[in-house]
């Protein structure tokens, strides 16, 4: 597992009416193995800075190191998942969609499968490798995604709000299985999300950001033993903390 | 089978349950009926002797017809050369709209070059050009083919082209997040991304080919075919002989229809849940 440094980050979105900042400076670092969530209100630039460090954009200034190395473009040291369960192939099997990132690699059919059958294992879906993503739930679609950007071993996750779209009960197990999951892989990841809780469910440590520009406005260490209890003292005090630092703004604003 | 449970309800007729038989005979009951009618009103008319029988035969005339057609083995000759020329002319027109529909859909210079073109000649019926084919390849097969080929190839591209706008923007950045090459993109994704609209394309493609054909064979004064056989069949009133190859033309329509076009889309993109049975 490597580090990953963002550093002075910014965007500029050309539009009609000017230029608007996307993200304004952002630096932060991840350590190996770290999850770290960045939460914001929509338009705080969350999603725009997960496009940058998966390569979809290029930062105005700044850069984005992986282990000591800039990135551009976009590169199988990164595992990327959307919120968009339209984001698995169609065409493809579950086995089949899990097992495209090593098929791009040139690796042979059965090693390749017998990889994607661990992933899909990791995720509970070993039943399910012969289905066509259209007979799966959102949530085992979700859990297809993931798998899928796990197969080919990436430095870093970067998870763009995956389950926003889901049931919340649906969700509460999804956010059981993602911790699960990490806990095994020790995957660095970054997810974003506009959940308060969810963020204090899953992470090392939550970076808000606040729009505007976007910007990173504090980060909060979330020092709770796993796997987390959501009605715990301890656990709502985090969540208020964070709130009161997104509310604030919203008053402010 | 622990799928069956989600298993959408898209999926139909391949189940053989005892209420799915059943079913099947009412839906064949369905369609047959409003043949029925027409063929006993047709039967009505012919046997009351209104207008003389060459001109309007009974069904029974018809159907023995047909049998002897196709005990001498003169209406098998006539459809199978008919065939050849739509396969020939058909198997042209897919491969060169495909790939002229995927050059649009993927760059927009092509797009700039061939939209233009497209626009204009697709609502140009089909049968407006044979002349034109009939002086420049002469009368015969070369031009009857390449008629049907160019009348042909409109729906495939606008179809393909169409498809290509319409590959999702996720698949293709998910595609580049695993790593692949603008190769590899095309192959895996942009391909069978397309190939809802690629076989709708070509289902019309079929329809517009099997149109033209049958028309420019009366003109193209080819020795065999069904174009032919109707249109020779005038000379002698064999009204008959005309019935029974329009059946022969429906027929192979629906053929072609049943059994090639809804096989491929079953296997594949109703498979994927990418277009709906």
């Amino acid at each position: 597992m490597r580090p990953i440094e963002i550093r002075d980050v910014s965007l500029i979105y050309e539009t009609p009416a000017g230029n608007v900042p996307g993200v304004q400076s952002v630096s932060f670092q991840i350590a190996a193995s770290e999850f770290v969530c960045i939460v914001g209100p929509s338009g705080c630039g969350k999603s725009t800075l997960l496009n940058i460090i998966a390569g979809f954009l290029t930062p105005t200034v700044g850069e984005i190191r992986i282990d000591g190395k800039a990135v551009t473009g976009q590169g199988q040291d990164r595992g990327v998942v959307f919120q968009d369960f339209a984001q698995l192939f169609p065409w493809r099997t579950a086995l089949g969609n899990v097992a495209f990132g090593l098929e791009m690699q040139g690796m042979e059919k059965n090693r390749r499968e017998t990889i994607a059958m661990e992933q899909l294992g990791l995720v509970k879906l070993e039943k399910f490798a012969q289905s066509y993503p259209h007979h799966l739930s959102g949530g085992m679609q979700q859990r297809v995604a993931i798998a899928r950007a796990l197969a080919y071993n990436p430095a870093v996750l970067l998870m763009d709000e995956p389950f926003a779209a889901l049931d919340a009960l649906t969700r509460d197990d999804m956010q059981r299985l993602l911790a699960d999951v990490w806990r095994k892989t020790r995957k660095t990841v970054i997810y974003v999300t506009h959940n308060v809780a969810e963020a204090v469910y899953l992470a090392d440590r939550v970076v808000v950001m606040t729009p505007h520009p976007g910007t990173v406005k504090t980060e909060v260490l979330i020092r709770l033993p796993r796997p987390r209890d959501p009605l715990s003292v301890e656990f709502l005090d985090y969540q208020r903390q964070l709130l009161q630092h997104l509310g604030q703004h919203a008053a402010a604003g | 089978m622990t799928m069956v449970s989600i298993v959408s309800p898209i999926s139909n007729g391949y189940s053989t349950g005892p209420e799915k038989i059943g079913s099947r005979w009412r839906a064949f009951a369905r369609t047959a009926f409003p043949f029925l009618v027409v063929g006993g009103i047709w039967e009505i008319v012919a046997h009351l002797g209104i207008f003389p029988q060459r001109l309007f035969p009974t069904l029974e005339d018809v159907a023995i017809t047909f049998v002897q057609l196709t005990i001498s083995g003169i209406l098998p000759h006539h459809v199978i050369e008919t065939l050849i020329r739509l396969f020939c002319g058909f198997a042209l027109a897919g491969t060169m709209g495909i790939l002229i529909g995927i050059a649009m859909g993927q760059s927009r210079r092509a797009e700039d070059i061939f939209l233009p073109l497209v626009s204009i000649g697709a609502p140009i019926p089909g049968l407006a050009y044979a002349p034109l084919f009939l002086l420049w390849f002469g009368l015969g097969n070369l031009s009857t083919i390449l008629l049907v080929a160019f009348v042909s190839v409109f729906p495939v591209i606008i179809n393909t082209w169409t498809g290509g706008k319409a590959v999702r923007e996720i698949w293709v950045r998910s595609a580049k997040a695993m790593g692949s090459d603008d190769r590899q993109l095309f192959r895996y994704v942009i391909l069978p991304g397309t190939l809802p609209y690629i076989l709708t394309g070509l289902r019309l493609g079929l329809a517009q080919a099997w149109r033209i054909l049958v028309a420019v064979e009366m003109l193209a004064a080819v020795p065999w075919g069904l174009g032919w056989l109707i249109f020779g069949a005038r000379e002698f009133l064999n009204t008959d002989v005309m019935l029974a190859a329009i059946v022969v033309i429906g027929g192979i329509g629906l053929a072609l229809e049943k059994f090639v076009f809804k096989r491929l889309e079953d296997y594949t993109v109703v498979r994927w849940g990418m277009m709906v049975s």
